[in-house]
């Protein structure tokens, strides 16, 4: 029988995944998708917990909310990045410093 | 002998894993887009697993066929096509892969100390419960949340328009 550990382990190595990408790249696009992955992560992480107390809703509902909130998200962030390479004709996310003093 | 359930999640978390692995990794953004999609389909896969099928559908429906088609528009949009190679540059990973390592350990030691209580539970359908729950104890945060994503809808159409005198 699965136990809820092995979800567990499963997402803490996609949360890291997740975070490599978000210390690693350049390409703001590229860091998107490491917040995805961290937000995949925690979804499951969610719906794990609620299955193994008895199928109790709420986990699922948070994690509906989750996905709901990371489709805002992208859709938002993916409309600067679009709007910053029109600006600076570069998406990479060191060179967007502007607002630097 | 390993249940049917077992191999199952044992190959459905290989492949999630495996793809995440490509996205975090690789070095074109185009290949880790698409790495992207086996990890939100391997994510559905453990959903249906963990008898959430309304989500595993909702991840489907919101992942792959929205966030993964604008994943791969802004990257169309944003790259020359011309060098895609190297378009993924990764940089200081002498910090981040003793950080990410380190964090991974310690979730996982924290995590796996045995101080879950755990109700085993059988597979059961949770469309209805999410529905009866969506419309009785989370109707304010529904009604939020779809004020929420017309904001964001709105905005995001605000930023990337251009400008018409």
């Amino acid at each position: 029988m699965v136990s809820l550990n092995s979800y567990l382990v499963v997402t803490a190595i996609l949360f890291a995944l997740g975070l490599y990408n978000v210390m690693t790249r350049k390409n703001a696009v590229g860091l998107l998708m490491g917040v995805e992955l961290i937000l995949n992560a925690a979804s499951i992480n969610f719906v794990a917990f609620s299955h193994f107390n008895g199928n109790h809703v709420g986990g699922n509902v948070f994690s509906l909310f989750l996905i709901v909130l990371a489709a805002a998200e992208a859709a938002v962030a993916l409309a600067i990045v679009v709007s910053l390479y029109k600006q600076f004709g570069t998406i990479n996310a060191d060179e967007a410093d502007s607002l630097k003093g | 002998m390993p249940s049917l359930q077992d191999l199952a999640f044992l190959g459905i978390s290989a492949f999630t894993l495996a793809s995440a692995a490509g996205v975090a990794f690789s070095r074109k953004v185009l290949y880790s887009a698409f790495s992207l999609l086996g990890t939100f389909a391997g994510a559905a896969g453990l959903f249906v697993l963990l008898s959430s099928d309304f989500i595993a559908v909702t991840q489907v429906l919101i992942y792959v066929g929205g966030i993964l088609v604008l994943i791969v528009f802004a990257v169309m949009l944003t790259n020359k096509i011309g060098d895609v190679k190297l378009s993924n540059q990764s940089v200081n990973y002498k910090v981040a892969v003793p950080f990410a390592a380190a964090i991974a350990i310690l979730l996982i030691s924290i995590l796996t100390s045995g101080m879950w209580v755990q109700k085993d539970e059988a597979y059961t359908s949770m469309i209805v419960p999410i529905g009866n729950a969506l419309l009785q104890d989370y109707l304010l945060p529904f009604e939020i949340v779809s004020i929420v994503l017309l904001g964001a809808l709105v905005g995001a159409m605000v930023i990337v328009r251009r400008e018409v005198k």
